[in-house]
């Protein structure tokens, strides 16, 4: 076994040989251009002249009193242009696809923010941009849909297996293979094979250095605990790994519990599944006693995934990072307190990392700090919200 | 009776004729398209006269395939076919008289949750001789390729027409039995004409190694086949048969017998 492109055991790329010389183009122009300080220089202009970089850091006032503990602080990805931190590997891939003169972008999207980032930032450029969308994921997140059509870009419903997430990859990876010659994948997440999890995570680290500096400004120190959601887990290792060297500082990544991890309808690779391979990695993964794939259960679209990212894996199994389950009911009842104690409507995705925040918080106390990643906003849920109705707190 | 494992099929590809078409590999998902029916299509695929068989064990998500393979693999699935049945099935074909040699196809997912050790001792077991993973690269394939080794079967890898030569020669060193040459880049499924990619992956084969060349992805027809005489020693037809299958009206068994014969440019009697 090869050691590149490996956090751990974790890792590796298991994809069809058609696809080996594109992986290896790929890792040899992500080092040429992350070592390129015009590239650099490019993105930065950007991250902060057009995704509204950098983000702030938000002092959840009421919300923290209501819990009577440790201070909830927000990193607020949800302001980032598009509604979410996608937006920060969507500009850096796709600035990367136009160095190696790709001329096509594909991507997979499962809430739709991804899709809407990577579609936005084709417009941008004039790139032709195809994105996989399972069937059950456009129902629900019909909103994204329209506007990645407004953006130009081409929606491809995938109608195989569970219509989610892992079927729009399947479908993705299928296209990449066919005409790997003129196009980029922009894969969404800290998933897939190498060097996908290393380039994501580089796009996406901006967020905990950004949280870390501000920390350091406005408290003089470091927070006490910082949460994120994870489904493939990208703004959970963009805001983690700032932080990996501070071993004081915690580290809690939040699955999606679903329906109750004792039901089996849920998306908790980390909790509930084994090592395995998908899409090209290998990593944590919900599967059956004969290696076959399960399908999974999220109200969050963004989290129904049955895998997660390889470095994950990783820190999990050296105990750097917690990782801990929300079920779709506690996560809509974080939505609604948002709303209405804070004036934030946050993404169904972001509210499973608020409930276990607050949680956190009560459990630490006063005197201490909490900093949650808000990865995107909620606009895109309020058809699921409505559909469920209430307020939140008369779910049990 | 030929040795099992690797050297059966190099006693089948010794024995065709040189320079001639190419022989003719069928590829059958296991367990369609019902439970019962991949022992008697192997079986049928022998009668009209195959150099070897491919057996596709199917995965909940098969990266490789197109919707044909894909749809054949989660029939199958939703019939309750699982790895060690379909292993069984290659058992159950050889007790009743199957001596071609047979490739096991599947992706590395399954064979990791039955353990690589034992995913090839059950494979030895049940008369199998070779296994291709489209989704292991030779970066990843070291440990099954040992496990296979050990047990006498033939690890059987992918090259692609974006594989550099230099690569191509890598790739056949770890070969055994066969190197499978894709034909497309793409997923499988039949497709209207060999490209010229294709025909240069090939010599480009033989430019590093003098093992067997099977040409999958895409094979269909009998003119293509004709169109690959010394281009190749066997071509690999899936996603046509299955299709020829799926459309039904006969028998599984005497429609693969048909469709091979075809292939073969062979009339019933050949």
């Amino acid at each position: 076994m090869t050691t590149a492109g490996r956090f751990g055991i974790y890792g590796g790329a298991f994809v069809p040989e058609t696809l080996v010389p594109a992986l290896e183009e790929l890792e040899v122009a992500m080092n040429e251009a992350l070592a390129d300080p015009v590239f650099i220089a490019e993105l930065d202009g950007w991250l902060y002249d057009y995704a509204g970089r950098p983000t702030p850091l938000t002092l959840a006032r009421r919300l923290t009193e209501a819990c009577g503990g440790a201070e909830i602080w927000l990193k607020r990805e949800d302001l980032v242009h598009t509604g979410a931190h996608k937006l920060n590997n969507a500009l850096g891939q796709v600035l990367l696809a136009r160095r190696m003169g790709k001329t096509r972008i594909i991507a997979e999207t499962g809430a739709g923010q991804h899709g809407v980032a990577t579609a936005t930032v084709c417009a941008c450029f004039g790139l032709e941009c195809v994105v996989y969308m399972g069937r059950e994921d456009i129902r629900r997140q019909a909103l994204n849909v329209y506007k990645m059509g407004l953006l130009g870009a081409e929606v491809r419903p995938v109608d195989s297996g569970s219509k989610t997430l892992k079927d729009a990859t399947n479908e993705a990876i299928r296209d990449w293979v066919t005409n790997v010659e003129n196009t980029h994948y922009v894969i969404g997440s800290v998933v897939g094979p190498h060097p996908y999890p290393t380039l994501v995570k580089r796009f996406q680290r901006v967020i905990g250095d950004e949280a870390r500096r501000q920390a350091l400004q406005r408290w003089g120190e470091l927070p006490d605990s910082v949460v994120a959601c994870v489904g493939g887990g990208s703004n959970a290792i963009g805001i983690f790994t700032a932080f990996l060297e501070d071993e004081d500082v915690e580290l809690l990544g939040v699955e999606a519990a679903g329906r109750g991890i004792e039901t089996g309808e849920h998306a908790a690779s980390l909790e509930a599944g084994r090592p395995g391979v998908l899409h090209g990695a290998y990593s944590y993964l919900l599967q059956d006693a004969h290696g076959q794939v399960r399908e999974t259960h999220s109200i969050s679209a963004g989290l129904d995934y049955p895998g997660v990212g390889p470095e994950h894996a990783a820190l999990r199994d050296a105990e750097r990072a917690r990782y801990v389950t929300c079920t779709d009911n506690e996560a809509l009842r974080a939505f609604h307190r948002l709303c209405r104690m804070e004036g934030i409507i946050p993404a169904l995705e972001s509210s499973h990392a608020l409930a276990v925040a607050e949680r956190r918080a009560r459990e630490l106390g006063p005197g201490h700090r909490v900093l949650v990643c808000l990865s995107g906003r909620g606009d895109k849920d309020i058809d699921t919200v409505r559909a469920v109705g209430g307020t939140g707190e008369e779910m049990t | 009776m030929t040795a099992a494992g690797a050297g059966r099929f190099e006693a089948a590809f010794a024995a065709r004729a040189a320079g001639g078409r190419p022989g003719i590999i069928p590829y059958v998902t296991a367990g369609f398209p019902g439970p019962g029916d991949t022992a008697p299509l192997l079986l049928a695929c022998q009668r009209a006269g195959s150099l070897a068989a491919e057996v596709g064990i199917p995965f909940s998500d098969p990266l490789a395939d197109g919707p044909t393979i894909q749809n054949a693999g989660w029939r199958a699935l939703e019939q309750g076919m699982t790895p060690a049945r379909a292993i069984s099935q290659v058992a159950q074909a050889r007790d009743a008289g199957l001596t071609i040699p047979v490739a096991a196809m599947t992706y590395i997912n399954p064979v990791l949750a039955m353990g690589v050790e034992a995913f090839a001792a059950a494979c030895a077991a049940a008369g199998i001789d070779g296994v291709i993973v489209p989704d292991l690269p030779v970066e990843e394939a070291a440990g099954l390729a040992a496990s296979l080794g050990a047990h006498g079967l033939a690890h059987i890898p992918l090259v692609a027409p974006t594989t550099p030569t230099s690569r191509v020669a890598r790739v056949a060193a770890t070969a055994a039995g066969f190197v499978y040459c894709v034909s497309v880049t793409g997923t499988t499924g039949a497709r209207a004409s060999v490209s010229p990619a294709a025909l240069d992956l090939l010599e480009r084969v033989r430019s590093v190694t003098a093992l067997p060349r099977a040409l999958g992805f895409g094979i269909s027809r009998p003119e293509h086949v004709e169109a690959l005489a010394r281009h190749c020693e066997a071509v690999v037809v899936g996603s046509a048969l299955l299709d020829a299958i799926a459309s039904g009206g006969d028998d599984p068994g005497v429609i693969a017998e048909r469709f091979v014969r075809e292939l073969r440019g062979v009339g019933a009697a050949g």
